[in-house]
């Protein structure tokens, strides 16, 4: 299988779900400037952490999927913005200096 | 999104039927809307990014809703169990495509040098109109042999495939362009061709060829037709 496709991202979604497990799916619903990926891209999360797809090239995944596993928790869904990373605070970001916008919703 | 949205969205990609998942990103209210969208509030905003293949956020009424544009993947036929087809199936997985390789000579399409792949050995008018050639197919022929290559081009042109390439030199080609003419296919249709198939990069063993033909194809998948030709320009 090939879990780079959205195909299979999806359907891995729906079958982590039928499995009873918490799920999230995360998506680029808007960028600016120079983004890494584009709209319309997703990652889905389960409440474990794991996760297939990608939102930015390894940016801030890391943030998406701890955000996503909030999400499956409260249910309720949430818009995520990252900009460019500062080096100093190790906040998370774009190195490429673009801006993206994910929204992040539980799958009931 | 509910898990019957999750469930629609992937039974309509398994049927190669195109969708669009819309979302209201502030209340998580969401549908599934179909091409033929009659009726419904965003139905002009749906086929535009259909059109396009493209996600998008869209506003009406103070709302604002994200779709998200679900395509088939392209499918890359191809006649021509050669060595360029051996490097394009991988090629073509790797960027999310199916592969399906159609030649009627057994030596060529043989499971050992075609392993993991749809392979269909017959002629093109038995093996292609199952395959459903779709506007979101590119279509690929690769034999140089013409009683292959002419009825696979043939039906090619005769469905709305967004891909159409052919090698074989320009002396090959205009010979091609003359029995296919003859065929009764107009020169607006056989302007579809592309041939020399791919992309000019110099390419020269079937891997490099295989690279400029899934370069080509990603241009023509990707580019809209006004930047296509502001590139040649």
């Amino acid at each position: 299988m090939d879990l780079a496709s959205d195909t299979d991202i999806l359907a891995r979604a729906e079958a982590w779900r039928e499995a009873g497990k918490g799920v999230a799916i995360a998506t680029v619903v808007e960028t600016w400037g120079s983004a890494p990926r584009p709209v319309g891209s997703s990652l889905v999360i389960d409440e474990d952490g794991n996760f297939l797809g990608s939102v930015s090239g390894g940016c801030v995944e890391g943030a998406v999927v701890t955000e996503a596993v909030d999400v499956i928790g409260s249910g309720e869904p949430r818009m995520l913005e990252f900009g460019v990373a500062d080096e100093t605070a190790w906040r998370v970001g774009l190195s490429c200096g673009g801006t993206i916008r994910v929204y992040v919703e539980k799958v009931d | 999104m509910k898990l019957a949205t999750l469930k629609a969205v992937n039974a309509a990609r398994a049927a190669r039927r195109p969708i669009v998942l819309v979302t209201d990103v502030e209340t998580g209210e969401e549908r599934v809307v179909h091409e033929a969208a009659a009726g419904d509030p965003l139905a002009a905003a749906v086929a535009e990014q259909l059109r396009k293949g493209k996600s998008a956020m869209v506003a009406l009424d103070g709302r604002r809703f994200f779709l998200t544009v679900h395509v088939p993947p392209v499918k890359l036929v191809m006649t021509g169990a050669v060595h360029i087809s051996q490097a394009l199936v991988p090629l073509a997985r790797l960027l999310g495509h199916e592969p399906i390789v159609v030649d009627p000579r057994t030596a060529f399409a043989s499971p050992e040098r075609f392993p993991d792949v749809t392979l269909v050995a017959e002629w093109p008018d038995v093996a292609l109109p199952p395959l459903g050639v779709d506007r979101y197919t590119a279509f690929i022929a690769l034999t140089h042999d013409p009683k292959i290559d002419d009825p696979a081009l043939a039906h090619a042109l005769s469905r709305d495939c967004f891909y159409i390439g052919a090698l074989g030199s320009r002396k090959t080609h205009a010979r091609r362009l003359e029995r296919l003419r003859a065929a009764g296919f107009s020169d607006a249709a056989l302007a579809r061709i592309h041939a020399p198939v791919g992309l000019d990069i110099g390419a020269i063993s079937p891997a490099e060829i295989a690279v400029s033909i899934v370069a080509e194809i990603t241009a023509a998948l990707r580019l809209e037709s006004g930047e296509k030709q502001a590139r040649a320009a």
